[in-house]
């Protein structure tokens, strides 16, 4: 069962990025009405993705359950997270295989291009975001920066 | 004895969304070059380039800090198409672009036509490796760069540069494309979508990636099989010149043009800059903002080594090159052909 | 007017004699009007027929076909640049020469000359700016789609010069500075030994899964289908094209142009052609997709 905190806190960070950066949303083209499902490996959960420029979500649900997806993104949580961020290059993860692809290879190639054309950092927003969230979870998000 | 004087050559570098212009700014990229949303140029792919308003900013942002903008305007318009290209032009102009880069004569007429002043330079996509090619371009469109195929030895790029009326630019790091720019339908025989008219190669949209439950993974272009990797094996992206195919005459598949690798040409570094070559290019507009932060900086500081006379010292690139396996191809020796 | 048909330059590396044979063989029998000449693929090849050039030029000439020579298609090294600078400057009285490298236009300015299918004549452009140079007749890039020809066959009437399409042949997909067919032999260009000659139509290229999907030529690639546009002549004599090109391949290309004449004189019809071409040796499949504007290996059936 995923917590109803942790959804919240889900749908929290999309609303924020398409508020914030709805450029996002516009390098998306085509892609907009595709499903993308992130597989961060080692947890036991899974996100599903709809970047639909007036209504985003970004909802978890538990990895047994079978889903339907467009494109599926799978690595460890930290190589998605620091990717995600802009600290690695996607490419470069793809040809040592720390991160695999399947389905719509375009979507995949699109989202990764308009995640990519971020200043700053996604993940510094949002340990601002949640100020509330415990010590342990900010300074985990705030070293990833290092 | 005074050092033979060197000139300072220009590092370009690639920007395939604002983000990553400004990050090789601040790396120290010399110039940025990039593209518009569409086919005029030959990175045409999802999500990635410039619009008009984010090309104007971004100049802005680059002049700002004292670099050039190079606009890629290096495919070839079809006909009944060319309105697209000359809007490209147009609009790049207006907006102040250092200097555009162009392989389609028809496209240089225009530019040259329309705007005497503007500087051009010559795309790869040219296909222009010779003397006389070089000097074709020169004196009929007044180019003010040639950008050299990476199929040259230095020995080579060095008569070239006595012999002709302008500036040189070549690789020095990055994808090692193996067919001759602007001469390859590769890509159209297999999707239908052309690399010179569309600005694609190998597009995402005819790529599949599959993945068998012991973890071998094949990656397909269109209806064919490009290559086959094990778990233990690093994967390329499914480039037709970098696939495995099977001959009569060899047992196993093999890397018929080229095995998947880049160019890295950190160790020719001084014999370039002695070489006289005016501007180092590194290729991947199509890489993320991580890349161009990684690959600007190690290249920025290594150049300026060189010009202090110190040995370069370039940081290890090859986690980021393709195959995890780099090559100087063939500016080290013609034994590469 | 009547449509020409002529015979594009042999691609592949064919041992001097059987190129000779095969020249007075076309004289003599073949109905093609113009014949295209010349080693476009590999300069180290070059020399094997050198020799060859006038008697062939001559036999074929007195037969009444139009010769033309065709120049390197990659042009980088002394050698070559040689050989195009050479070739450009001959003063050949009825031999028109066709550029296919920027090396042989920057020669050929402000002379009358054809340009060649390596050459990227895709707009209305670029062929008003060639003919401002010289240019009479241009044979245009293979992956072209009928609705790209069409305007160039407007404009090139406007102009007042000719174009050509491939209609029968391997297509050229790309160019290299490096050999694949050494390669595949673990030798390099240098020292290649000519091993291209042991493939008279390419080498197969096919894929892990065994599909035949390209062919090797030297330091060119070809596809694996054998274009052939038999259905799509009429369609395009209509846009006003003139003259199609056989590309020569290692089987009966008497028979082949034969088959082409018909249907350009509508003597026969172009299925009856398809169903005889078929049984004139080269196994392979038919593919026609570039005129209809998708990927270039696919078979589009006539409505």
């Amino acid at each position: 069962m995923i917590s109803f905190i942790t959804q919240l806190f889900l749908g929290k960070i999309v609303r924020y990025i398409s508020q914030t950066r709805p450029d996002i949303f516009n390098r998306m083209e085509a892609h907009t009405d595709k499903v993308f499902l992130i597989d961060p490996v080692n947890l036991p959960l899974v996100l599903i993705l709809k970047p639909q420029k007036e209504n985003p979500s970004l909802t978890a649900c538990p990895r047994h359950k079978i889903l339907k997806y467009d494109a599926r993104i799978s690595g460890t949580f930290l190589t998605l997270l620091k990717m995600i961020d802009g600290q690695l290059d996607g490419d470069a993860l793809f040809f040592t295989r720390d991160l695999t692809i399947e389905g719509d290879t375009e979507a995949v190639v699109c989202l990764r291009n308009a995640l990519d054309d971020v200043d700053g950092s996604v993940v510094e927003d949002v340990a601002t975001l949640f100020p509330l969230l415990g010590t342990p979870t900010l300074s985990f998000l705030r070293n990833i920066k290092n | 004895m005074h050092p033979k004087k060197i000139i300072p050559p220009e590092l370009v570098c690639p920007a395939g969304t604002p983000a990553s212009l400004r990050a090789a700014v601040d790396a120290g990229a010399d110039a940025v070059y990039c593209g518009f949303q569409n086919a005029t140029n030959a990175r045409n792919f999802p999500g990635l380039n410039f619009t008009f308003e984010e090309l104007q900013n971004s100049i802005a942002y680059a002049h700002n800090h004292g670099t050039k903008v190079l606009l890629a305007a290096n495919t070839f318009p079809p006909a009944g198409k060319t309105d697209l290209w000359k809007q490209a032009i147009d609009n790049a102009v207006c907006l102040g672009i250092d200097a555009i880069i162009v392989a389609d004569i028809g496209v240089a007429v225009y530019a040259q036509n329309k705007y005497p002043d503007q500087r051009l330079h010559l795309s790869v996509q040219a296909g222009a490796p010779s003397i006389e090619a070089i000097k074709y371009y020169c004196e009929e469109f007044n180019i003010k760069r040639v950008v050299l195929p990476r199929i040259l030895t230095i020995p080579e790029i060095k008569q070239i540069k006595e012999e002709i009326p302008c500036e040189i630019e070549c690789f020095i790091f990055g994808n090692h494309g193996l067919m001759a720019e602007g001469r390859c339908s590769l890509t159209n025989y297999t999707t239908g979508l052309s690399t010179n008219m569309d600005g694609v190669c190998s597009p995402a949209s005819h790529v599949k990636y599959e993945e068998d439950e012991n973890k071998n993974l094949t990656t397909k272009l269109g209806e064919f099989t490009i290559d086959q990797f094990s778990c233990s094996q690093n994967p390329g992206y499914p480039t037709i010149c970098k696939g495995r195919y099977l001959v009569p005459h060899r047992q196993d598949a093999y890397y018929a043009f080229e095995e998947p690798i880049s160019l890295n040409l950190a160790n020719l570094l001084p014999d370039l800059i002695e070489a006289g070559v005016h501007a180092l290019k590194i290729e991947g507009r199509q890489r993320s903002r991580a890349y161009i932060k990684a690959v600007v900086s190690s290249w920025r500081s290594a150049i300026d080594d060189v010009l202090e006379g110190k040995p370069p010292h370039i940081s290890d690139l090859l986690a980021l090159t393709e195959g995890n396996k780099q090559t100087e191809g063939a500016y080290a020796s013609k034994r590469w052909r | 007017m009547t449509a020409e048909l002529t015979l594009g330059p042999i691609l592949f590396h064919w041992p001097a004699d059987k190129k000779r044979d095969f020249y007075f063989q076309i004289a003599d029998e073949s109905p093609v009007d113009t014949v295209y000449i010349g080693e476009v693929i590999c300069s180290k090849r070059s020399p094997f027929f050198e020799s060859y050039y006038e008697e062939i030029a001559e036999r074929l000439q007195k037969s009444g076909k139009k010769v033309v020579f065709s120049s390197l298609a990659e042009v980088m090294i002394p050698r070559e640049r040689k050989m195009t600078e050479g070739l450009c400057s001959v003063e050949t009285c009825n031999i028109e020469i066709e550029a296919n490298d920027s090396a042989a236009l920057y020669h050929l300015r402000g002379m009358p000359h054809r340009i060649g299918s390596f050459l990227n004549v895709y707009n209305e452009d670029t062929m008003e700016f060639l003919v401002s140079k010289g240019a009479k007749h241009f044979t245009l890039p293979p992956e072209l789609p009928s609705s790209v020809l069409k305007i160039l066959a407007q404009k090139a009437r406007a102009l007042d010069v000719t174009i050509e399409v491939q209609v029968y042949g391997r297509v050229g997909l790309a160019l290299s500075a490096r050999c694949y067919h050494a390669r595949s032999h673990n030798r390099v260009k240098d020292n290649c030994q000519f091993v291209c000659e042991q493939d008279p139509d390419g080498m197969t290229l096919n894929t892990i899964n065994g599909t035949p999907f390209l062919s090797i030529n030297g330091i060119q690639t070809l596809s694996y289908h054998c274009l052939s546009l038999l259905n799509e002549l009429d369609d395009m004599k209509k846009m006003g094209i003139q003259a199609f090109r056989i590309s020569p391949h290692n089987h009966d290309m008497v028979k082949t142009s034969s088959l082409y004449r018909d249907v350009l004189d509508k003597t026969i019809s172009p299925k009856e052609a398809l169903v005889k071409l078929k049984k004139t040796g080269l196994q392979i499949p038919f593919s026609n997709g570039f005129y209809h504007g998708t990927d270039g290996y696919r078979w589009i059936k006539s409505a």
